[in-house]
């Protein structure tokens, strides 16, 4: 019996996750309620079954994500029966950070970034992890499924470990963490095939339908509540779209499609040709900005 | 394109249908740049359709602006985008790349670079089923080959393809494959490397990569794709293996269910199987094989299962299930393979933690019996590993562990090493067999015991270890304590650093390695004496952390005292009562703690002694009234 390409990656990802909660003292999971969240909980499932992931979910909130993102998570929580944690960074209330006033760098670095690390020391949690994936930027390519942080939640390259085998190494001192990638082999085709073949909601927004949208700068922005300032003489129009990726609404460019089940969606993918982050404004800012971003404790 | 069949515009239901199916094959490229490695790499990455227009563009931009290939696209810049971090310094070891067709997904370790290049290779080849040695072909077989060879038969990947390069550049010759050929099949035979397959190819003009090149019509094997479609995947055969289920985690959701969830090593598991748990020894049955969608008939090797046994039996993490009929080994010494893979060299005698399948456990390298030089492969002497050497090593464990020889499983006999106090992973090691002794000596239970012997001398026996600089006054102040217990009727031993190398130790030098294995021997003589009842006072420079903590842990809780002779350099150098200091200056005397040597402060000692701040006398009177206090002095 040959195992097929998805069930490998399943039982790795699946691996990783009981490795960190036989190891770990106070293990997190990151959930941004995107697919790839999506599917991460749902191996979560899996690998403690009948048992539920012995874990909280942590979701660093902007503020400024879809409405669609709220409600689907609340439901996904109760549904499963899990322990949601949700962080929002009070600075950043408190001096009202908003991707429109203070622009996509300044609104990530405290909303997510800052409010991540924030939120990781408050609970004192020593391993998280997160959805991401190795095909998605050329400077994840190399990143290893245990990552080290030091005390101040740093990603020192120089000083990460080998992984050989499926030995994971999990170790630390007092202070320190690890982002853990359970989905770091996972390619965009994998995550959609895998959604398809197993059934697992996703938020609404990846599937096309009529919204609400403004042309700026070339990207479609939809209009999803009334704190979107609009500029003279734009009026938002019902244009049939959908996200590739989910994120700050402000900051996530729609595409025009029709696509509104998973194949088609999946064939969209596979005959459009360009990759799903140039959908996220946050990654034109600077040429090596993922790199940078990384060693400041962004996922 | 093999990405692209027009399935996907047709019925896109049915080419999702045929890429569930699809198998996983993991593979590693071993050659330099110059070889075209990484012009392969973007080349396959191209042709099976991986890339977006937005990296599609983004490559043309830099291929005009970086390539070596005037107009054409330049497919190693893909794969080479990492100058920007060479800069930074940061070290590249394995990138992963994916890509996919229509029979298989692709998961290629690609690992640039040449000063870490045995530390980076077996990274990426431990999880490869199948290695392309890239060759160029105007230069033929060179010692990089030899050494790519090695190390991945080394570990254990059984399909090699030798991907003979710019054969545009030799106009595509066949004398000059096949010559090729021939001088890589007489040294393949020398490492008993088989099953190769040799493919001429250009990965800059695409002549064999996905279709069969019109200017080698003389070649008549596959493409390298076609090769990478159809090869066997490791794990297949890992299938045929023995069942081994190395317990991950112990699923108990309430007290009706204990599960135990791993994932599966070897073999085949199904409800009503036989199995035996290791180390223990104890047997059961599989009762079901527990998923989320409902119990399995069966499950297979590289599976994440969860099982639940028909018996109660006391099963943790760490321990194997293995089919009762064919069990893993169990033993606490082996030989092995250790590929190092830190900056800090390997001591033997030192203690590390050494995790195999989900045990970790303390064990230590009791002999290098050679090391490797991956070039020549000669067998050379060593007495201690560097970073990317290889060595077989004797190693010793503080129990026993269920395992297999590493050419029967990559999962159950390859292990990493871990620097205690770092945390790092320091090495890779691969089990050959267990020796023989670990199975055959068993310690001898006697009688008087060291109770009995502490009873009769009124005392609690301990170790007052103390460590400090050359000059601190070690042996000073341990010899003021030895003789004030003495009068009060003590039964005392003082172990010092000179005499003992002048008698037990004299075979020692003063390398770090031969400073491990002092301090081992010392510490276990200290442990002997413990055992005979005796307040052991040992008085040595010990100057590594690691080694203190060696000692500490032969002890028992509460028998260890670290004692802090605490003396700046400055001041010790100034005492100078042998001239050692002196000499060292002079550089007569190398490894000289302190000067070209260094010296790993205490954390917390019991005792810390300041002697700037104190006579000998008084820090004499402060040692015995804390051993007093600590009740050692009361029968």
């Amino acid at each position: 019996m040959t195992l097929t390409h998805l069930q490998r990656l399943e039982a790795e990802s699946i691996h990783i996750m009981r490795e960190v909660a036989a190891e770990a003292d106070n293990p997190v999971m990151l959930y941004s309620v995107g697919k790839d969240s999506a599917v991460m909980l749902h191996l979560a499932m899996k690998a403690f079954h009948p048992s539920v992931p012995p874990f909280p979910l942590l979701h660093v909130d902007t503020r400024w994500k879809f409405r669609e993102m709220y409600a689907f998570r609340d439901r996904m929580a109760r549904e499963l029966g899990l322990d949601l944690l949700v962080h929002i960074n009070p600075d950043g209330v408190e001096k009202d950070i908003n991707p429109f006033t203070h622009g996509s760098a300044i609104h990530t670095d405290i909303m997510k970034t800052e409010a991540l690390k924030q939120a990781l020391t408050h609970y004192g949690f020593d391993v998280a992890f997160g959805g991401a994936r190795r095909d998605e930027e050329k400077s994840r390519a190399k990143e290893r499924v245990f990552s080290f942080r030091t005390a101040q939640h740093r990603w020192d390259p120089k000083n990460q470990r080998p992984e050989l085998w499926k030995l994971y190494n999990a170790r630390k001192h007092p202070g320190e963490s690890i982002r853990v990638f359970p989905l770091s082999n996972w390619t965009e085709l994998d995550i959609w095939q895998y959604i398809h073949l197993e059934n697992i909601p996703i938020v609404p927004l990846y599937f096309s339908a009529m919204r609400p949208v403004v042309e700026r700068n070339g990207t479609l922005i939809m209009v999803d509540d009334d704190r979107m300032p609009l500029n003279p003489g734009e009026t938002p129009m019902l244009r049939s779209v959908r996200f590739r990726t989910l994120g700050c609404y402000p900051l996530t460019g729609a595409v025009e499609s029709t696509a509104d089940t998973l194949p088609a969606i999946i064939q969209e993918m596979l005959l459009t040709r360009t990759s799903e982050r140039q959908g996220r404004v946050i990654d034109h800012d600077s040429a090596a900005s993922m790199e940078k971003k990384k060693q400041e404790g962004y996922f | 394109m093999a990405h692209v069949s027009d399935l996907i515009a047709d019925d896109i239901e049915q080419y999702l249908h045929l890429h569930q199916h699809k198998g996983l094959l993991r593979f590693i490229t071993c050659g330099s740049v110059d070889d075209g490695k990484s012009t392969l790499i973007g080349r396959l990455l191209y042709e099976s359709q991986m890339l977006f227009e937005d990296h599609l563009a983004a490559l043309q931009a830099d291929s005009r602006r970086w390539g070596t290939q005037g107009e054409e696209i330049d497919f190693a810049l893909l794969v080479d985008g990492l100058a920007a971090e060479r800069e930074q310094g940061i070290t590249i070891d394995v990138a992963y790349r994916f890509f996919s067709t229509d029979r298989r997904k692709f998961i290629v370790a690609d690992t640039p670079g040449h000063e870490q290049y045995t530390r980076n290779m077996v990274t990426g080849a431990s999880t490869a089923d199948v290695a392309i040695l890239m060759v160029d072909a105007r230069k033929g077989i060179l010692t990089q080959t030899r050494r790519h060879s090695y190390l991945v038969s080394l570990l254990g990947i059984r399909a090699i393809v030798v991907a003979i390069n710019k054969m545009d550049l030799v106009d595509y010759s066949e004398p000059v494959y096949r010559r090729i050929r021939e001088d890589y099949e007489a040294f393949a035979r020398q490492i008993g490397v088989e099953a190769v397959t040799f493919i001429p190819v250009s990965a800059f003009k695409g002549d064999n990569i996905v279709s069969p090149s019109p200017n080698m019509d003389w070649y008549r094997g596959p493409t390298l794709m076609g090769y990478l479609e159809t090869v066997e995947i490791d794990e297949d055969r890992m299938q045929a293996a023995p069942l081994r289920l190395p317990v991950q985690w112990v699923n108990r959701p309430n007290l009706d269910f204990r599960g135990y969830a791993g994932t599966l090593a070897g073999g085949v598991v199904r409800p009503g199987d036989r199995i035996r748990v290791q180390p223990s020894g104890k047997e059961s049955t599989v009762a079901r094989i527990v998923t989320r969608d409902g119990d399995l008939e069966q499950a297979v090797a590289g599976q994440s299962v969860t099982l639940t046994l028909t018996d109660e039996i006391d099963i943790s993490r760490g321990d194997m299930i293995s089919a009762a009929r064919e069990p893993a080994g169990t033993a606490d010494q082996f030989e092995t393979t250790l590929i190092w893979m830190h900056d800090e060299p390997l001591l033997p005698g030192r203690q590390y933690l050494l995790k195999l399948g989900t045990r970790t456990v303390t064990a230590s390298v009791t002999t290098i019996k050679y090391q490797v030089n991956v070039n020549t492969l000669e067998h050379t002497a060593a007495k201690k590993l560097e970073l990317n050497a290889i060595g077989v090593c004797n190693i010793s464990l503080d129990r026993p562990v269920a395992f297999d020889p590493y050419t029967d499983n990559r999962d159950t006999g390859g292990f990493i090493l871990i620097d205690r106090l770092s945390n790092n992973t320091v090495a890779a090691g691969l089990i050959h067999f267990a020796l023989r002794r670990s199975q055959n000596i068993h310690l001898q239970p006697v009688d008087i015991n060291q109770e009995a012997h502490a009873r009769l001398k009124g005392q609690r026996p301990c170790v007052l270890w103390f460590t400090g600089l050359s000059g601190a006054g070690k042996s000073t102040i341990a010899n003021l304590v030895e003789k004030k217990l003495h009068a009060e009727g003590r039964h005392t031993y003082l172990l010092d650093g000179d005499n003992i190398r002048h008698g037990l130790n004299k075979d020692l030098g003063f390398t770090d390695a031969d400073r491990v294995e002092n301090i081992r021997r010392v510490g276990e003589v200290a442990r002997l004496m413990v055992d005979a009842g005796l307040i052991v006072l040992t008085a040595f420079i010990s100057p590594f952390r690691s080694e203190r903590q060696m000692a500490r842990e032969l002890l028992k809780d509460g028998e260890f005292l670290e004692i802090f002779v605490d003396t700046p350099l400055e001041a010790a150098e100034a005492r100078d009562p042998k001239g050692l200091y002196r000499k060292a200056r002079r550089g007569e005397l190398k490894n000289f703690t302190g000067i070209d040597s260094p010296y790993e402060r205490p954390e917390s000692p019991e005792i810390h002694v300041d002697t700037t701040r104190m006579t000998p006398e008084a820090a004499a009177d402060l040692i015995v009234e804390h051993i007093r206090n600590g009740g050692y002095l009361a029968p």
